[in-house]
């Protein structure tokens, strides 16, 4: 008789949603009984509310998956390679450089960018471009939070942001793969809508440096490369900046790449998706299923000519 | 170079089989143990394609072989690492047919319309399986010097399969190079093989 023999499995690897949430509301009911102080890292707070307005119930990905399948093209090109490589980035200390048209520019701390803000979970969708996609509990706050703080002038019409550009501890910025540093950008009223996203964690842990360390953005309406990694300068403009891969192939990507089953790409059907951990492939949503926060903001627009 | 008959036949050509055969082999333990990683599905296909392109490279590295070493039993290969090849490029098929598309003809047709890495991917294999059909000694008795005519189409398949390659990638050109560079060699030689040759016939 043959019978498959299961591997033991990592505690991470078996971790499903509602082990993981009633673990946290452990660990909320402790902290709030003042019986156990952070758990989560440096950064996350033992007792982060989860957003349900912004929440998806779906299942979530498996910390494993999510940290170890990954497109982080400063630590190489394969999909494994920036949990193998990451670990040389040094994300402590970290400041963000803030410039451009706004009353409040300057380099700031991280810890002086967060002390204001309170960190809550959000369950969001992640499509990447090239056809799979995740459930991902991030924790961060809302990037309006950062940008009103900022006090963007009237001219400010886009957001820029840019990676770390450190080829020294990022090994793959000695290649010239892309036109370093990675940079994104989005639309004044994209950054402000509430779903956008500036995480500083997942599964109630500071992000892993290949997911993005200590900071990056979460935009779950576009495809995976708009969420920029690792932070390290914001710029407010009166133009429209140009992305990475933009930069890399016009033709294939655009500056707003937002999730739309009905705009075609040469290389990947963006009509259907694999989500992680499954078999048979799922139909890919309107803006990833976000259509009613976010439908409104590209009214009137055409989306075949703006991807 | 000459390696005894019976060695040849009944040691080192079942052991090119086997080593042939490991991929597969490995490929379904490492599936079976769950050590493909977050995306098993599209490891399996890329690493099956990998290997039909490999094993394609194989082939077409055994006359030059030949010629380098001056061993001529090596070309008794031919058929057996050709199939391999074959074989190779119809799991990697159907790997994209079942695992990633899961029979979905509709979506398969907009693929091959609209994705030329897939257009182009389809019409190698169309154009290996007539070499596959006539591998037989009976059909390379029958069709004469029509065989090996038809058979030279594997150059031009070694060169879509390059392309299908390019075409896949999303940035990194760097693998697809690696073996557009193997396969300029090995066409090269015969190119410069050719020549010679004319021109040694010409003295």
């Amino acid at each position: 008789m043959l019978i498959k023999k299961k591997k033991d499995l990592p505690d991470n690897q078996v971790t499903d949603y509602s082990i993981y949430q009633s673990r946290r509301h452990f660990m909320k009911t402790m902290a709030g009984l003042g019986l156990m102080a952070t758990a989560g890292g440096i950064i996350q707070p033992s007792f982060a509310n989860t957003s349900r307005q912004f929440s998806t119930n779906e299942k979530l990905t498996s910390f494993d998956d999510i940290s170890s399948y990954c497109n982080y093209y400063e630590f190489g090109t394969g999909k494994s390679d920036p949990k193998k490589n990451a670990h040389s980035l040094v994300t402590s200390p970290w400041s963000v450089v803030v410039e451009g048209e706004c009353q409040k520019p300057g380099k700031y701390n991280l810890e002086d960018l967060l002390k204001p803000v309170s960190i809550e979970e959000r369950n969001y969708r992640f499509r990447c471009v090239e056809g799979w996609s995740m459930v991902i509990p991030w924790m961060g706050f809302p990037l309006a939070e950062l940008i009103k703080r900022m006090k963007p002038t009237s001219k400010a019409k886009y957001v820029y942001f840019e990676t770390l550009l450190d080829p020294q501890h990022m090994p793959g910025q000695k290649t010239k793969v892309l036109d370093w540093p990675y940079t994104e950008g989005l639309r004044m009223d994209e950054a402000m809508n509430p779903l956008t996203l500036m995480a500083t964690g997942l599964y109630g842990k500071d992000l892993l440096n290949q997911n993005g360390a200590p900071l990056r953005l979460v935009v779950p309406w576009k495809y995976g490369f708009k969420s920029i990694k690792s932070i390290a300068k914001i710029r407010f403009m009166e133009h429209q900046p140009v992305n990475s891969w933009q930069k890399a192939n016009m033709t294939e990507y655009g500056f707003y790449s937002n999730v739309n089953p009905q705009v075609n790409h040469p290389r990947w059907s963006q009509r259907k998706e694999r989500r992680i951990g499954e078999f048979r492939k799922r139909k890919t949503l309107m803006f990833n299923g976000y259509s009613e926060q976010v439908a409104s903001l590209y009214k009137g627009m055409d989306l075949k000519k703006n991807f | 170079m000459k390696i005894p008959e019976k060695i040849f036949t009944r040691i080192f050509k079942p052991l090119i089989f086997i080593l042939l055969l490991l991929p597969a082999l490995s490929l379904g333990w490492e599936f079976w143990q769950d050590n493909l990683g977050a995306n098993p599905l599209e490891a399996i296909i890329r690493n099956l394609g990998d290997w039909a392109l490999r094993i394609l490279l194989f082939t077409l590295a055994l006359s030059p072989l030949r010629r380098l070493i001056g061993w001529g039993q090596i070309l008794r290969l031919r058929r057996m690492v050709g199939l391999f090849a074959y074989f190779y490029t119809i799991l990697h098929l159907l790997g994209y047919v079942w695992l990633d598309q899961f029979f979905d003809w509709t979506d398969i047709g907009y693929d091959i319309l609209e994705r030329p890495f897939i257009t182009i991917g389809m019409i190698s294999v169309l154009l290996l399986t007539p070499l596959a059909i006539t591998s037989t000694k009976g059909m390379i008795r029958r069709m004469g010097k029509h065989w090996k005519r038809l058979h030279q189409l594997i150059y031009l398949i070694g060169i879509l399969t390059i392309i299908h390659f390019f075409w896949m990638v999303k940035l990194d050109v760097s693998e697809p190079t690696l073996y557009a560079v193997i396969l300029a060699i090995l066409l090269g030689e015969r190119i410069v093989n050719h020549f010679l040759t004319y021109h040694r016939k010409s003295l």
